[in-house]
């Protein structure tokens, strides 16, 4: 069980619907350009999605030289944001921060993309200029992130259209009993657990906080897969 | 509540400050901070929430069961003293919930606690210089007013609450609290994924479930979060918890 990213594998719908979101967020938080990595539990890199291809170069970079605030918010399961490029950026990514540097970046924010233990990727956010996202901006960023994850867990099933199966407030404790005990229940991992119980409450058109409700409760019992 | 023992309160400080020495885990540590909290009055009990960068409040630590639910129902309704102490910044100090002020100021908190058997509930914001991250309610069964130096007590040990968030403590970046914050966040989640997890495996309670991994926790003398880590990546490598009937 120690892959816990196999449950989001994206398709090419879901690459495109990345890209668009990246450009969105570009926008949203005056950014030279964001991007998605998707990463297995070892922090093997996957698959980058961004706003344009010259952020696209920036976004791998980290994973040609191993190092960088992506792979530490991936690894440290938190943000890594860093407001400035200097001094203290060099000792601690020297083979990253010069190349990035070069691009002309001067600050990046990274964002785990994740639910619990769960882990999906990262989202980056790259600025020309130095200085922190603002308080708002931090939200809207946090936002994006959580739209960024139910896009990778919804992506390689297009059948489930845009239907919205989340509720707009937190759903909290049951949700993620339900997909702790869906994991057992199916012998998968954590982020195939997710994507199944998304995928039921698509299937059966009701609301993911019923499903889990349902789930912890006992009356709901998922079926393994013996394809 | 009664008046602060001044026994116990040093008790709290000594515990708080051995905590805070060594790296720590913030959810364990807001759990204790609630707990004796709660021990500090004979009647009382204590629930602990923290905010996120869109300023949305999430439950965190509660000294009992009642006492989470009562916490969470203000998140749902976005109304109790939780909730007002948390966007107004300064304590709200309530003295008796059956009281018609009570009524009108939360309607659907003031006979929900009621009912659920308190009387009286006091909250404190968690500040952090110029930022509020959060809040601490105290919840009495018994109608009870708070001296001002109780208070000044209970608000303090809130602040502490606040401090703790920020583990590296001399650091003065603002985006450590962004960055402490949704890591505390999402190990809370860990743990609820890994109570489901135990649950489904032994076909036991979420609640006796969340008893085995603590009671794991301490006698292997790690950390609750990381054992919740290992329960959800890498269950196998836990016998005592994955083989069915090792309770």
């Amino acid at each position: 069980m120690d892959h816990e990213a196999n449950g989001a594998r994206p398709g090419r719908g879901a690459v495109s619907r990345l890209q668009v979101l990246c450009a969105d967020a570009t926008r949203k938080l005056s950014a030279a350009g964001v991007g998605v990595s998707v990463m297995a539990a070892d922090g093997v890199h996957g698959m980058a999605a961004a706003s344009d291809p010259a952020t696209e170069r920036i976004e791998e970079l980290q994973f040609t030289f191993g190092e960088g605030p992506c792979v530490d918010a991936f690894a440290s399961r938190r943000p890594v944001l860093i407001t400035d490029l200097d001094h203290e950026a060099m000792l601690r990514w020297p083979a990253y921060t010069p190349a990035v540097h070069e691009a002309g970046i001067r600050a990046v924010f990274a964002f785990p993309l994740q639910v619990g233990a769960a882990r999906l990727g990262v989202l980056d956010v790259f600025r020309t200029h130095a200085g922190p996202l603002s308080r708002d901006e931090l939200g809207q960023a946090i936002t994006i992130s959580e739209r960024a994850v139910t896009t990778l867990l919804d992506g390689q099933d297009q059948a489930h259209g845009e239907r919205d199966i989340d509720d707009a407030i937190d759903q909290g404790a049951p949700l993620w009993q339900a997909q702790g005990m869906v994991m057992v229940m199916l012998g998968v991992t954590l982020a195939e657990a997710l994507v199944r119980l998304r995928a039921h409450a698509y299937t059966t058109d009701r609301h993911l906080s019923e499903v889990a409700a349902d789930i912890v409760a006992g009356r709901l019992h998922l079926k393994r897969d013996h394809s | 509540m009664t008046t602060v023992s001044a026994e116990r309160l040093a008790k709290v400080f000594v515990e708080v400050a051995d905590s805070l020495v060594d790296e720590f885990d913030l959810i364990e540590f807001l759990q204790m901070l609630a707990d004796r909290v709660a021990g500090l009055a004979d009647d009382a009990t204590v629930g602990i929430l923290l905010a996120d960068p869109k300023r949305q409040l999430h439950f965190m630590a509660a000294s009992d069961e009642t006492t989470k639910f009562l916490e969470l129902f203000q998140l749902r309704e976005q109304d109790g003293p939780c909730v007002d102490a948390f966007h107004g910044g300064k304590p709200v100090i309530n003295t008796d919930l059956t009281a018609t002020a009570a009524t009108a100021r939360w309607p659907q908190f003031a006979p929900h606690a009621v009912t659920a058997g308190f009387r009286s509930v006091h909250a404190f914001p968690l500040r952090l210089r110029q930022e509020i991250i959060g809040v601490m309610g105290l919840f009495g069964n018994t109608v009870g007013d708070l001296g001002d130096s109780d208070v000044q007590i209970v608000q303090a040990l809130a602040d502490v609450a606040a401090i703790s968030v920020l583990q590296e403590r001399t650091i003065q970046r603002a985006e450590i609290l962004t960055e402490q914050l949704q890591g505390a966040l999402n190990s809370r989640i860990v743990i609820e994924q890994a109570k489901g997890a135990i649950a489904q495996t032994h076909g036991i309670s979420v609640d006796a479930a969340f008893q085995m991994i603590r009671g794991y926790a301490r006698r292997t003398n790690r950390r609750l979060g990381d054992v919740a880590q290992t329960v959800v990546t890498d269950l196998a490598s836990l016998p005592e918890l994955a083989a069915p009937g090792s309770r």
